[in-house]
């Protein structure tokens, strides 16, 4: 499973990001696939991106004058949340997939989660709220409203978007300033945190983690456990990057559904299922 | 009580449904090409110059 799930988060990154043109040229591309969100953080501003960001689609949306409910972004969110959960972030999303690589690299001794875990686990929560809604309908630049979290935190935009582009396209270069570097020092810390941490970015940062965390408990692909064939010996909670116990595995805003449980466990009573009407693990231990 | 069980076991199409309902809301309120111009712009505040 796990061949297989990097085999997918590479397919969807090299498809999502395929403009192979604009990494040449330091353009982006303008076609009209850019009227649809993909499901993972991606900045539209990465040359090869194909659609738009969906926190990115939001923050234009509340950028607007006055305010307007931004029920496209919404739809992606409800659509992909619904369905999908945080199988999202587990599978598909492109900066995530960067933290999986990093955390590989055999330096530091690994840690799955930060100090002061159950209080910093609320930060993705904080930036949804402060930077990414409140931050975008009062933050100004001159006379027109701000996309917060891209401008001051992103560091998938800086990743994907600013580096290839500003490698690519001298006129930028020559504008990159004070804001470039301190968005470079995050994405660095972001780097450097990964490598000893999993996934920092997600699990305390990522406001779109923090949407469809909250479509986890009822999303239609589940991690399914077969109560009556687990013997209790606890591989899947070791196995699990994120230190969830065996009940919040699925359903927990905090799985990311990587399946690392279910590739762990020598019975093999956990595993996807993507049907309506499964029991969860929650309702089977209850 | 079955309803209940079986209505969140299906909350998720209800989701889903949710997510269409809003995508056709933003439609006609013209939201896609927000969307849209905005993505075929380089972000100057997405890649720290703006």
């Amino acid at each position: 499973m796990k061949k297989f799930r990097l085999t997918a988060q590479l397919l969807y990154t090299i498809v999502t990001n395929g403009y192979l043109y604009g990494f040449l040229s330091g353009k982006i591309y303008k076609g009209n696939l850019k009227y649809a969100c993909v499901p993972g953080l991606n900045c539209y501003s990465c040359p090869g991106a194909v659609a738009a960001c969906p926190i990115g689609a939001l923050q234009a949306l509340l950028n607007q004058k006055g305010f307007q409910v931004p029920f496209a972004a919404l739809g992606f969110f409800f659509l992909f949340g619904s369905v999908l959960g945080r199988f999202v972030c587990g599978w598909l999303c492109p900066f995530g997939l960067v933290q999986d690589l990093l955390y590989k690299i055999p330096l530091f001794k690994k840690r799955k989660r930060l100090p002061f875990h159950r209080v910093l686990k609320y930060g993705k929560y904080a930036v949804l709220i402060l930077l990414v809604c409140v931050g975008s309908m009062f933050l100004f630049g001159g006379f027109a409203k701000v996309p917060a979290f891209c401008k001051y935190l992103c560091p998938s935009g800086t990743l994907l978007g600013a580096l290839p582009l500003l490698g690519a396209n001298e006129a930028l270069r020559s504008q990159a300033g004070g804001l470039f570097l301190w968005k470079l020092g995050i994405l660095l810390a972001v780097i450097l945190l990964s490598i000893k941490v999993f996934r920092p970015f997600c699990q305390y940062l990522c406001p779109l983690g923090a949407i469809y965390g909250w479509f986890n408990r009822f999303s239609l692909v589940q991690l399914h456990w077969d109560r009556e064939r687990c013997v209790g010996c606890g591989a899947c909670e070791k196995a699990c990057p994120a230190a969830l116990s065996l009940q919040e595995i699925s359903r927990s805003p905090e799985c990311i559904r990587c399946g690392k449980c279910a590739e762990a466990c020598p019975k093999d009573c956990l595993r996807f299922t993507a049907r309506p009407g499964f029991k969860s693990t929650e309702s089977q231990s209850s | 009580m079955s309803f209940w069980r079986n209505s969140s076991r299906y909350a998720w199409a209800g989701g889903a449904l949710a997510g269409v309902l809003f995508l056709g809301l933003g439609a006609a309120q013209g939201q896609f090409d927000v969307i849209w111009r905005k993505a075929v712009m380089i972000c100057l505040e997405c890649i720290g110059i703006g």
